[in-house]
């Protein structure tokens, strides 16, 4: 078990910057998403970690030695790859037992640490088979269980869910964090996927274009956004994010439609700023259908015309056109309703984002 | 008749053309080779007969033991040529193997300057006829003083061989996933480990059909052997081969029963190793 830390991490190849001195620390036992669209520089991040990518420029400590120049072997991690990369040659048991083999552990040793790792993830009855015998998620099983064996420092997972299908996924999920509570290590998670950084981690860091925009528990990247772009990138459906032109107390949007500045940003911007309006799907619904939000009072009622709906059962996506776009919320309890149907809608102002236009940056103080 | 019985019978006619078609195709392939074990066997008269006898009418073997006879009965040093046909052929695919496996290796996970050009360059060397090299070949082997020796048919046979070991064994490399490599060392291993444990075996397939490609390629070879050897002690089996042709005849029952020697340690090799040659041995390695 060990912390981790980066420091002014870089990443160049030729005058390309992947990733650009990025500082985090990470505690020990913590689980930590690196999370980002494609290109963000998070994988390169996890695999210069790993010591499979050479930095560039700052340092990687890991359980407070700096392991730069070490080969992976070194770390004492383990990692899980996105493609499992199991051996094909070697049965479950071997692929399991691979890397005490090579540190030379003695065979009753590699035997019980083999079976604890395959008890936990239940591949008892798998042990002799070969990879290619093996489904998907059983895969997915042996590449978790090969780095269990190892009982490194420190996890590093790469997009391991991404070839699953998406029931395997959400249960692939539930084991990956159970088995975190068991195994009780550093854990390391690079994804795409915002779902799988919420439920799992402890801290997400959210990446782009190899800057780290903010590092926060889930309910703070989700409830207090520091920029533009992780308010888009957290949630689901995303946040619905249109700019606008502060007026006195009101917000003007693109074709002239308005509505009032939320007043926990009254003190913050002045008339002429251009701002970047946000506000969550949950934080817009037709009156009468929302969530509660403790009965603030900062609710602004609006009537307009429905382009789409989406039933999802217990809920329904309803786009509301605004401002000549879609505006999406959630409707809870829903009724039956219909495209081109006016309807009421009430906007919780009180959950409010505002970004500078300029720089993405929150206006929140 | 309806149009599902229709369908069928047209299915089967098909069938029935694919079939014949595929016999014509292997008698065509297969006759040559046939031919030539039937001419080892019987007598030169039958063999030059026109029209061609098809059903031999006597079979002997005197061909065979004639060749083993020593000289002067008849007989070629076959027993010389073959040690040296092994030796040159074995010893210039292990090199050939061995610098194709690490050049394939460069070429399928390193990027270097000029990695396109070198593998072009490499590829164009084979646009050469090896017997448009003879001559050159000849001279400075004299020069050299290794002109009818082992050691020259062996350095040639690998210049010969060594683009296209490298050519294959960089395909069979870069189907191995880079991953599987990473992943050996994080598991402990050091690069030159990782290579051992997991890349070898799983690319194992491939250098073994390059090593049989290599072998055959040597085995065989005859236009450059018949330059760069001329005594008992380096001439191999294909130049052993001329042994059989005087100034006026040529003993073709001697030749073929030659060519069927020399066929069948080439074939036995190919049969041994080819179970080895299955693929698909990564599948499973990644991906769901």
């Amino acid at each position: 078990m060990a912390t981790v830390s980066l420091t002014k991490l870089t990443k160049r190849y030729g005058n390309v910057g992947i990733v650009h001195g990025i500082d985090l620390d990470i505690a020990d036992r913590e689980f930590i998403a690196l999370v980002g669209p494609s290109g963000c520089g998070k994988s390169t991040t996890l695999r210069m970690i790993a010591g499979l990518e050479e930095i560039s420029a700052g340092s990687i400590e890991i359980g407070g030695r700096v392991v730069n120049d070490l080969p992976p072997r070194s770390r004492n991690i383990s990692m899980v790859f996105q493609s499992y990369a199991l051996y094909p040659h070697m049965t479950v048991r071997e692929n399991l037992g691979f890397s005490l083999k090579i540190a030379g552990a003695a065979k009753e040793d590699m035997d019980r640490r083999v079976a604890e790792a395959s008890a936990i993830l239940g591949l008892d009855t798998l042990l002799d088979r070969r990879p290619s015998q093996l489904s998907g998620g059983q895969r997915q099983r042996v590449a978790m269980g090969r780095a269990i064996v190892r009982d490194p420092d420190v996890f590093l997972f790469d997009e391991p869910l991404s070839n699953l299908d998406a029931k395997l996924r959400t249960q692939m999920r539930t084991e990956i964090k159970k088995l975190h509570a068991k195994v009780q290590s550093t854990v390391i998670y690079v994804t795409h996927d915002q779902v799988e950084a919420m439920t799992l981690a402890d801290r997400i860091v959210i990446m782009r274009d190899g800057y780290i925009e903010q590092v926060g528990t889930p309910d703070e990247v989700f409830r207090r956004p520091a920029t533009r772009f992780v308010a888009g990138f957290i949630g689901s459906p995303p946040m619905n994010l249109h700019e606008a032109t502060i007026d006195g107390g009101q917000m003007i949007f693109g074709s002239g439609e308005k509505l009032p500045l939320p007043g926990q940003f009254k003190t913050n911007v002045a008339t002429g700023d251009k701002v970047v309006f946000g506000l969550r799907p949950d934080d817009i619904y037709p009156t009468g259908h929302g969530i509660s939000s403790g009965g603030v009072a900062d609710v602004h009622q609006i009537e307009l015309p429905i382009t789409v709906t989406e039933p999802l059962g217990n809920e329904t996506l309803v786009f509301v056109e605004f401002n000549g776009t879609d505006w999406v919320s959630r409707m809870l309890n829903p009724r039956p309703l219909k495209s081109g149907e006016r309807i009421a809608m009430s906007f919780d102002m009180s959950q409010a984002h505002l970004f500078a236009a300029d720089t993405g940056k929150t206006l929140r103080s | 008749m309806d149009e599902n019985s229709s369908a069928r019978l047209k299915r089967r006619l098909v069938g029935v053309v694919y079939r014949i078609g595929l016999f014509l195709a292997m008698l065509t392939i297969c006759l040559p080779g046939l031919w030539i074990v039937l001419s080892s066997l019987r007598p030169t008269v039958e063999i030059m007969a026109k029209p061609p006898v098809w059903i031999p009418q006597e079979i002997s073997f005197d061909a065979y033991v004639a060749m083993f006879s020593g000289i002067g009965k008849g007989g070629i040093p076959v027993i010389e040529y073959f040690r040296n046909s092994l030796i040159i052929s074995v010893t210039s695919t292990v090199i050939a193997v061995a610098i194709g496996m690490a050049g394939g290796y460069a070429f399928a996970r390193y990027r270097f300057r000029g990695k396109s050009s070198v593998f072009l360059g490499l590829m164009l060397t084979r646009t050469v006829p090896g017997i448009a090299l003879s001559l050159p070949l000849f001279f400075l082997y004299v020069r050299l003083g290794i002109i009818d020796t082992h050691f020259g048919l062996i350095l040639a046979y690998v210049a010969l061989n060594v683009p296209f070991t490298i050519w294959l064994i960089d395909g069979f490399f870069r189907q191995v996933p880079k991953d599987l490599a990473e992943a050996a060392q994080i598991d402990g291993c050091t690069r030159w480990q990782a290579f051992w444990q997991v890349e070898f075996p799983l690319a194992g397939p491939g250098i073994a059909s390059a090593a049989i490609f290599a072998f055959l390629t040597c085995w065989n070879e005859f236009a450059l052997a018949s330059q760069l050897t001329r005594s008992v002690s380096a001439k191999t089996l294909p130049v052993g081969l001329l042994d059989y042709t005087a100034e006026f005849t040529i003993d073709w029952r001697g030749m073929c029963a030659l060519a069927v020697v020399m066929i069948i340690p080439a074939l036995t090799l190919t049969f041994i190793v080819q179970k080895h040659l299955v693929g698909g041995l990564t599948s499973g390695a990644v991906k769901g």
